[in-house]
Protein backbone atom coordinates (compact mmCIF):
# COMPACT_ATOMS: atom_id res chain seq x y z
CA UNK A 1 0.00 0.00 0.00
CA UNK A 2 3.00 2.34 0.91
CA UNK A 3 5.03 1.38 -2.08
CA UNK A 4 3.35 3.18 -4.94
CA UNK A 5 2.52 6.20 -2.57
CA UNK A 6 5.60 6.97 -2.23
CA UNK A 7 7.11 8.04 -6.12
CA UNK A 8 3.92 10.29 -6.52
CA UNK A 9 4.74 12.38 -2.76
CA UNK A 10 8.09 12.46 -4.45
CA UNK A 11 7.13 13.37 -8.02
CA UNK A 12 4.54 16.06 -6.34
CA UNK A 13 7.49 17.25 -4.43
CA UNK A 14 9.69 17.48 -7.77
CA UNK A 15 7.20 20.17 -9.12
CA UNK A 16 6.66 22.18 -6.17
CA UNK A 17 10.08 21.95 -5.68
CA UNK A 18 10.89 23.47 -9.12
CA UNK A 19 7.88 26.01 -9.45
CA UNK A 20 8.93 27.39 -6.32
CA UNK A 21 12.45 27.78 -7.69
CA UNK A 22 10.98 29.11 -11.18
CA UNK A 23 9.04 31.75 -8.66
CA UNK A 24 12.68 32.28 -6.85
CA UNK A 25 14.61 33.10 -10.01
CA UNK A 26 11.39 35.44 -11.53
CA UNK A 27 11.64 37.36 -7.81
CA UNK A 28 15.57 37.94 -8.08
CA UNK A 29 15.29 39.08 -11.49
CA UNK A 30 12.44 41.56 -10.90
CA UNK A 31 14.44 42.85 -7.48
CA UNK A 32 17.74 43.14 -9.34
CA UNK A 33 15.99 45.21 -11.79
CA UNK A 34 14.57 47.36 -9.46
CA UNK A 35 17.99 48.12 -7.65
CA UNK A 36 20.22 49.76 -10.65
CA UNK A 37 17.31 51.77 -10.43
CA UNK A 38 17.88 55.58 -12.56
CA UNK A 39 20.64 56.97 -10.25
CA UNK A 40 22.48 53.99 -11.55
CA UNK A 41 21.57 53.91 -15.10
CA UNK A 42 22.69 58.03 -15.36
CA UNK A 43 26.17 57.29 -13.45
CA UNK A 44 26.84 54.27 -15.66
CA UNK A 45 26.36 56.83 -19.08
CA UNK A 46 28.22 59.85 -17.59
CA UNK A 47 31.27 57.32 -16.51
CA UNK A 48 31.22 55.97 -19.95
CA UNK A 49 30.44 59.15 -22.19
CA UNK A 50 33.62 60.68 -20.57
CA UNK A 51 36.32 57.43 -20.11
CA UNK A 52 35.74 56.83 -24.14
CA UNK A 53 36.58 60.55 -24.47
CA UNK A 54 39.41 60.35 -22.16
CA UNK A 55 40.98 57.33 -23.90
CA UNK A 56 40.75 59.09 -26.34
CA UNK A 57 42.20 62.64 -25.62
CA UNK A 58 45.05 60.67 -23.96
CA UNK A 59 46.16 58.66 -27.18
CA UNK A 60 45.88 61.85 -29.37
CA UNK A 61 47.75 63.81 -26.71
CA UNK A 62 50.47 60.76 -26.00
CA UNK A 63 50.80 60.02 -29.94
CA UNK A 64 51.42 63.91 -30.60
CA UNK A 65 54.06 64.13 -27.99
CA UNK A 66 55.79 61.00 -29.80
CA UNK A 67 55.43 62.04 -33.19
CA UNK A 68 55.91 65.49 -32.80
CA UNK A 69 52.54 66.71 -34.78
CA UNK A 70 51.30 69.20 -32.02
CA UNK A 71 47.32 69.44 -32.32
CA UNK A 72 46.77 67.34 -34.67
CA UNK A 73 46.07 63.84 -33.74
CA UNK A 74 44.92 65.22 -30.76
CA UNK A 75 42.09 66.78 -32.64
CA UNK A 76 41.49 63.30 -34.50
CA UNK A 77 41.49 61.72 -31.13
CA UNK A 78 39.27 63.50 -29.51
CA UNK A 79 36.79 63.57 -32.54
CA UNK A 80 37.25 59.71 -32.54
CA UNK A 81 36.83 59.31 -28.57
CA UNK A 82 33.67 61.00 -28.54
CA UNK A 83 32.16 59.51 -31.12
CA UNK A 84 33.69 55.59 -29.07
CA UNK A 85 31.52 57.43 -26.05
CA UNK A 86 28.20 57.74 -27.94
CA UNK A 87 28.50 54.83 -29.40
CA UNK A 88 29.03 52.92 -25.29
CA UNK A 89 26.35 55.04 -24.34
CA UNK A 90 24.24 53.58 -27.25
CA UNK A 91 25.27 50.14 -26.01
CA UNK A 92 24.32 50.65 -22.78
CA UNK A 93 21.00 52.30 -23.28
CA UNK A 94 19.80 49.99 -25.91
CA UNK A 95 20.17 47.30 -23.52
CA UNK A 96 16.74 47.66 -22.45
CA UNK A 97 14.55 47.53 -24.95
CA UNK A 98 16.29 45.79 -28.36
CA UNK A 99 19.56 44.78 -29.31
CA UNK A 100 20.88 47.92 -29.94
CA UNK A 101 24.18 47.80 -32.08
CA UNK A 102 25.40 46.25 -34.79
CA UNK A 103 26.89 43.55 -33.04
CA UNK A 104 24.01 40.29 -33.52
CA UNK A 105 24.95 37.59 -31.47
CA UNK A 106 26.10 38.61 -28.31
CA UNK A 107 24.22 38.67 -25.06
CA UNK A 108 25.92 42.28 -24.38
CA UNK A 109 23.75 45.16 -25.02
CA UNK A 110 20.62 43.16 -23.49
CA UNK A 111 22.92 42.70 -20.06
CA UNK A 112 24.86 45.23 -19.43
CA UNK A 113 23.53 48.23 -17.77
CA UNK A 114 23.99 48.79 -13.73
CA UNK A 115 20.54 47.31 -13.33
CA UNK A 116 21.61 43.92 -13.94
CA UNK A 117 20.14 41.22 -16.54
CA UNK A 118 17.13 40.14 -17.65
CA UNK A 119 17.09 36.87 -17.52
CA UNK A 120 14.46 35.83 -19.97
CA UNK A 121 16.42 38.85 -22.59
CA UNK A 122 19.77 37.17 -21.91
CA UNK A 123 18.50 33.72 -22.23
CA UNK A 124 16.85 34.54 -25.27
CA UNK A 125 19.40 36.64 -27.03
CA UNK A 126 22.30 34.66 -26.63
CA UNK A 127 21.21 31.31 -27.54
CA UNK A 128 22.31 29.67 -24.62
CA UNK A 129 18.78 28.32 -23.82
CA UNK A 130 19.82 24.55 -23.58
CA UNK A 131 22.29 25.44 -20.42
CA UNK A 132 19.79 27.54 -18.75
CA UNK A 133 16.60 24.95 -18.77
CA UNK A 134 18.81 22.21 -18.34
CA UNK A 135 20.24 23.32 -14.86
CA UNK A 136 16.92 24.32 -13.66
CA UNK A 137 15.16 22.00 -12.24
CA UNK B 1 51.02 66.41 2.81
CA UNK B 2 50.44 65.18 5.66
CA UNK B 3 49.86 68.09 8.32
CA UNK B 4 46.50 69.89 7.51
CA UNK B 5 44.90 71.20 11.09
CA UNK B 6 41.47 72.06 9.45
CA UNK B 7 38.28 69.84 9.40
CA UNK B 8 38.26 69.70 5.73
CA UNK B 9 35.42 67.02 4.26
CA UNK B 10 38.56 65.74 2.07
CA UNK B 11 40.30 64.38 5.21
CA UNK B 12 39.29 61.31 5.49
CA UNK B 13 40.79 60.21 2.08
CA UNK B 14 44.33 60.99 3.88
CA UNK B 15 47.42 58.89 3.07
CA UNK B 16 49.44 58.44 6.09
CA UNK B 17 52.36 56.19 5.81
CA UNK B 18 52.23 53.69 9.39
CA UNK B 19 55.15 51.89 8.84
CA UNK B 20 58.07 53.80 6.68
CA UNK B 21 58.07 57.67 5.97
CA UNK B 22 57.88 60.42 3.27
CA UNK B 23 60.87 60.68 1.18
CA UNK B 24 61.69 64.64 0.26
CA UNK B 25 62.79 65.30 -3.36
CA UNK B 26 65.91 67.82 -3.37
CA UNK B 27 62.95 70.52 -4.66
CA UNK B 28 60.94 69.85 -1.40
CA UNK B 29 57.96 67.78 -3.10
CA UNK B 30 57.61 64.51 -1.36
CA UNK B 31 56.32 60.68 -2.18
CA UNK B 32 55.89 57.41 -0.49
CA UNK B 33 58.05 54.88 -1.40
CA UNK B 34 55.98 52.04 -2.60
CA UNK B 35 56.99 49.77 -0.06
CA UNK B 36 55.24 51.96 2.45
CA UNK B 37 52.55 50.45 4.89
CA UNK B 38 49.80 53.34 4.63
CA UNK B 39 46.55 53.09 6.41
CA UNK B 40 45.16 52.18 2.96
CA UNK B 41 47.20 48.97 3.10
CA UNK B 42 46.21 48.33 6.58
CA UNK B 43 42.44 48.62 5.20
CA UNK B 44 42.96 46.52 2.73
CA UNK B 45 44.27 43.66 4.74
CA UNK B 46 41.49 44.52 7.69
CA UNK B 47 39.14 44.07 4.37
CA UNK B 48 40.51 40.57 3.42
CA UNK B 49 40.34 39.60 7.05
CA UNK B 50 37.18 40.37 7.03
CA UNK B 51 35.97 38.10 3.99
CA UNK B 52 38.40 35.34 5.61
CA UNK B 53 36.81 35.26 8.53
CA UNK B 54 33.31 35.97 7.31
CA UNK B 55 32.99 32.63 5.14
CA UNK B 56 35.18 30.68 7.07
CA UNK B 57 33.60 31.03 10.56
CA UNK B 58 30.39 31.31 8.82
CA UNK B 59 31.27 27.94 7.31
CA UNK B 60 32.89 26.38 10.51
CA UNK B 61 29.72 24.14 11.06
CA UNK B 62 29.11 23.51 7.37
CA UNK B 63 24.93 22.55 9.31
CA UNK B 64 22.64 20.99 7.06
CA UNK B 65 20.07 23.90 8.46
CA UNK B 66 22.42 27.00 8.30
CA UNK B 67 22.30 29.21 11.20
CA UNK B 68 22.37 32.74 10.44
CA UNK B 69 25.93 33.85 10.10
CA UNK B 70 26.03 30.17 7.58
CA UNK B 71 23.41 31.44 5.59
CA UNK B 72 25.26 35.01 4.86
CA UNK B 73 27.84 33.46 3.58
CA UNK B 74 26.02 30.68 1.33
CA UNK B 75 23.98 33.58 0.16
CA UNK B 76 26.94 35.52 -0.85
CA UNK B 77 28.22 32.45 -2.62
CA UNK B 78 24.74 31.69 -4.39
CA UNK B 79 24.13 35.53 -5.18
CA UNK B 80 27.70 35.21 -7.35
CA UNK B 81 26.90 32.09 -8.65
CA UNK B 82 23.67 32.95 -10.07
CA UNK B 83 25.35 35.90 -11.50
CA UNK B 84 27.90 34.33 -13.60
CA UNK B 85 25.04 31.30 -14.40
CA UNK B 86 22.74 34.36 -15.62
CA UNK B 87 25.38 36.34 -17.82
CA UNK B 88 28.13 33.50 -18.97
CA UNK B 89 26.31 30.56 -18.73
CA UNK B 90 27.87 27.01 -17.68
CA UNK B 91 30.98 27.78 -18.95
CA UNK B 92 31.38 30.90 -16.77
CA UNK B 93 31.80 28.02 -13.09
CA UNK B 94 35.53 28.25 -13.89
CA UNK B 95 35.55 32.23 -13.17
CA UNK B 96 33.92 31.56 -10.27
CA UNK B 97 37.02 32.13 -7.78
CA UNK B 98 38.03 35.52 -9.45
CA UNK B 99 34.55 36.93 -9.75
CA UNK B 100 33.69 36.25 -5.96
CA UNK B 101 36.91 37.46 -4.57
CA UNK B 102 36.63 40.36 -6.40
CA UNK B 103 32.94 40.94 -5.27
CA UNK B 104 33.91 39.88 -1.85
CA UNK B 105 37.15 42.02 -1.41
CA UNK B 106 35.46 45.52 -3.15
CA UNK B 107 31.93 45.18 -1.08
CA UNK B 108 34.11 44.83 2.47
CA UNK B 109 36.45 47.64 1.41
CA UNK B 110 32.79 49.77 0.80
CA UNK B 111 31.42 48.64 4.20
CA UNK B 112 34.26 49.11 6.15
CA UNK B 113 34.26 52.32 4.29
CA UNK B 114 30.81 53.48 6.20
CA UNK B 115 32.27 52.69 9.95
CA UNK B 116 33.02 55.78 11.79
CA UNK B 117 36.91 57.12 11.37
CA UNK B 118 37.91 54.13 9.23
CA UNK B 119 39.36 55.03 5.99
CA UNK B 120 37.14 53.64 2.45
CA UNK B 121 40.17 51.97 0.33
CA UNK B 122 37.80 52.41 -2.79
CA UNK B 123 37.82 55.85 -2.90
CA UNK B 124 41.19 56.28 -4.35
CA UNK B 125 41.55 55.23 -8.20
CA UNK B 126 44.85 53.72 -7.53
CA UNK B 127 43.46 51.05 -6.11
CA UNK B 128 40.18 51.01 -8.47
CA UNK B 129 42.36 51.42 -11.36
CA UNK B 130 44.40 48.49 -10.37
CA UNK B 131 41.70 45.88 -9.87
CA UNK B 132 40.32 46.96 -13.17
CA UNK B 133 43.27 46.72 -15.41
CA UNK B 134 43.66 43.61 -13.72
CA UNK B 135 40.20 42.56 -14.98
CA UNK B 136 40.93 44.09 -18.53
CA UNK B 137 44.10 42.44 -19.21
CA UNK B 138 43.10 39.23 -18.01
CA UNK B 139 39.60 39.26 -20.10
CA UNK B 140 41.60 40.31 -23.02
CA UNK B 141 44.55 37.50 -22.58
CA UNK B 142 41.58 34.92 -21.91
CA UNK B 143 40.21 36.45 -24.97
CA UNK B 144 43.27 35.77 -27.11
CA UNK B 145 44.06 32.46 -25.70
CA UNK B 146 40.97 31.08 -26.56
CA UNK B 147 40.81 33.00 -30.14
CA UNK B 148 44.15 33.62 -31.14
CA UNK B 149 44.31 35.94 -33.87
CA UNK B 150 41.20 35.64 -34.76
CA UNK B 151 40.62 38.22 -31.16
CA UNK B 152 40.94 40.90 -33.37
CA UNK B 153 37.59 40.76 -35.50
CA UNK B 154 36.62 42.06 -32.37
CA UNK B 155 37.48 45.39 -33.09
CA UNK B 156 35.63 44.98 -36.75
CA UNK B 157 32.16 45.77 -36.58
CA UNK B 158 30.25 43.08 -38.38
CA UNK B 159 28.39 43.32 -41.53
CA UNK B 160 29.97 47.11 -42.00
CA UNK B 161 31.55 47.86 -45.26
CA UNK B 162 35.71 47.79 -46.22
CA UNK B 163 35.52 51.23 -46.70
CA UNK B 164 34.46 51.99 -42.59
CA UNK B 165 36.83 50.26 -41.14
CA UNK B 166 39.40 52.81 -41.02
CA UNK B 167 37.03 55.21 -39.09
CA UNK B 168 35.30 52.39 -37.06
CA UNK B 169 38.07 50.43 -36.06
CA UNK B 170 39.78 53.42 -33.87
CA UNK B 171 36.38 53.87 -32.95
CA UNK B 172 35.80 50.02 -31.39
CA UNK B 173 39.41 50.01 -30.38
CA UNK B 174 38.66 53.18 -28.02
CA UNK B 175 35.63 51.67 -27.16
CA UNK B 176 37.41 48.67 -25.54
CA UNK B 177 40.37 50.73 -24.19
CA UNK B 178 37.87 52.56 -22.11
CA UNK B 179 36.52 49.62 -20.28
CA UNK B 180 38.95 50.00 -17.26
CA UNK B 181 38.59 53.38 -16.98
CA UNK B 182 34.90 52.62 -16.68
CA UNK B 183 35.07 50.65 -14.72
CA UNK B 184 37.28 51.95 -12.25
CA UNK B 185 36.03 55.71 -12.59
CA UNK B 186 32.06 54.53 -11.68
CA UNK B 187 33.22 52.84 -8.70
CA UNK B 188 35.81 55.60 -7.37
CA UNK B 189 33.58 58.63 -8.16
CA UNK B 190 30.72 56.42 -5.97
CA UNK B 191 32.55 55.98 -3.15
CA UNK B 192 34.47 59.64 -3.47
CA UNK B 193 31.23 61.33 -3.83
CA UNK B 194 29.04 59.87 -1.34
CA UNK B 195 31.47 59.81 1.59
CA UNK B 196 32.57 63.74 0.65
CA UNK B 197 29.15 64.42 1.05
CA UNK B 198 28.58 62.50 4.12
CA UNK B 199 31.02 64.88 5.70
CA UNK B 200 30.18 68.07 4.04
CA UNK B 201 26.58 67.56 5.51
CA UNK B 202 27.88 66.32 9.20
CA UNK B 203 29.58 69.98 8.84
CA UNK B 204 26.51 71.74 9.00
CA UNK B 205 24.79 70.12 12.14
CA UNK B 206 27.00 71.95 15.16
CA UNK B 207 26.90 75.33 12.89
CA UNK B 208 23.18 75.22 13.05
CA UNK B 209 22.06 74.61 16.38
CA UNK B 210 18.66 73.34 17.14
CA UNK B 211 18.21 73.71 13.17
CA UNK B 212 20.58 71.20 13.42
CA UNK B 213 18.24 68.19 13.27
CA UNK B 214 17.51 68.63 9.73
CA UNK B 215 21.36 67.78 7.92
CA UNK B 216 21.00 65.30 11.11
CA UNK B 217 17.93 63.71 9.33
CA UNK B 218 19.30 63.79 6.27
CA UNK B 219 22.73 62.68 6.66
CA UNK B 220 20.63 59.28 8.75
CA UNK B 221 18.69 58.58 5.82
CA UNK B 222 21.93 59.22 3.41
CA UNK B 223 24.19 56.49 5.37
CA UNK B 224 21.12 54.29 4.46
CA UNK B 225 21.88 55.38 0.95
CA UNK B 226 25.31 55.05 1.00
CA UNK B 227 25.39 51.11 2.27
CA UNK B 228 23.06 50.55 -0.78
CA UNK B 229 25.89 52.42 -3.08
CA UNK B 230 28.56 50.21 -1.07
CA UNK B 231 26.54 46.80 -1.95
CA UNK B 232 25.18 48.15 -5.87
CA UNK B 233 28.99 48.91 -6.55
CA UNK B 234 30.48 45.99 -5.48
CA UNK B 235 27.63 44.32 -7.50
CA UNK B 236 28.43 46.27 -10.72
CA UNK B 237 31.50 45.98 -10.46
CA UNK B 238 31.07 41.64 -10.47
CA UNK B 239 28.74 41.86 -13.27
CA UNK B 240 30.77 44.02 -15.57
CA UNK B 241 33.58 41.65 -14.81
CA UNK B 242 31.30 38.72 -15.60
CA UNK B 243 30.01 40.90 -19.24
CA UNK B 244 33.80 41.05 -20.02
CA UNK B 245 34.23 37.92 -19.42
CA UNK B 246 31.27 36.80 -21.79
CA UNK B 247 32.69 38.69 -24.53
CA UNK B 248 36.00 37.05 -24.26
CA UNK B 249 34.59 33.63 -24.71
CA UNK B 250 31.91 34.16 -27.36
CA UNK B 251 33.10 36.90 -29.22
CA UNK B 252 30.61 37.97 -31.80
Amino acid sequence: MTDPEKPTSLNDFDSRLQAARERRDAAQGKQREAAGGGLGLAMRIAVELVAALAVGVAIGWGLDRWLGTKPWLLILFFVLGSAAGIMNVFRAVGGFDYGAGYRRHDGYHRQDKDGGPKPEAGHGGQGEEPDGDQRRP
Amino acid sequence: MATNGGHSPLEQFEIKPIIGDWVVNADGSAYLPFHTFTNSSLYMLIAIAGVLIFLSFGMRRGAMVPGRWQSMSELSYEFVANLIKDTIGSEGRKYFPIVFTLFMFVLFANLLGMLPYSFTVTSHIVVTLALALMVFIGVTILAVAKHGLHFFSFFVPPGSPVAMWPLLIPIEVISYLSRPISLSVRLFANMLAGHTLLKVIAGFIAPLGVFGVLPFALITALTGLEILIAFLQAYVFAILTCLYINDALHLH
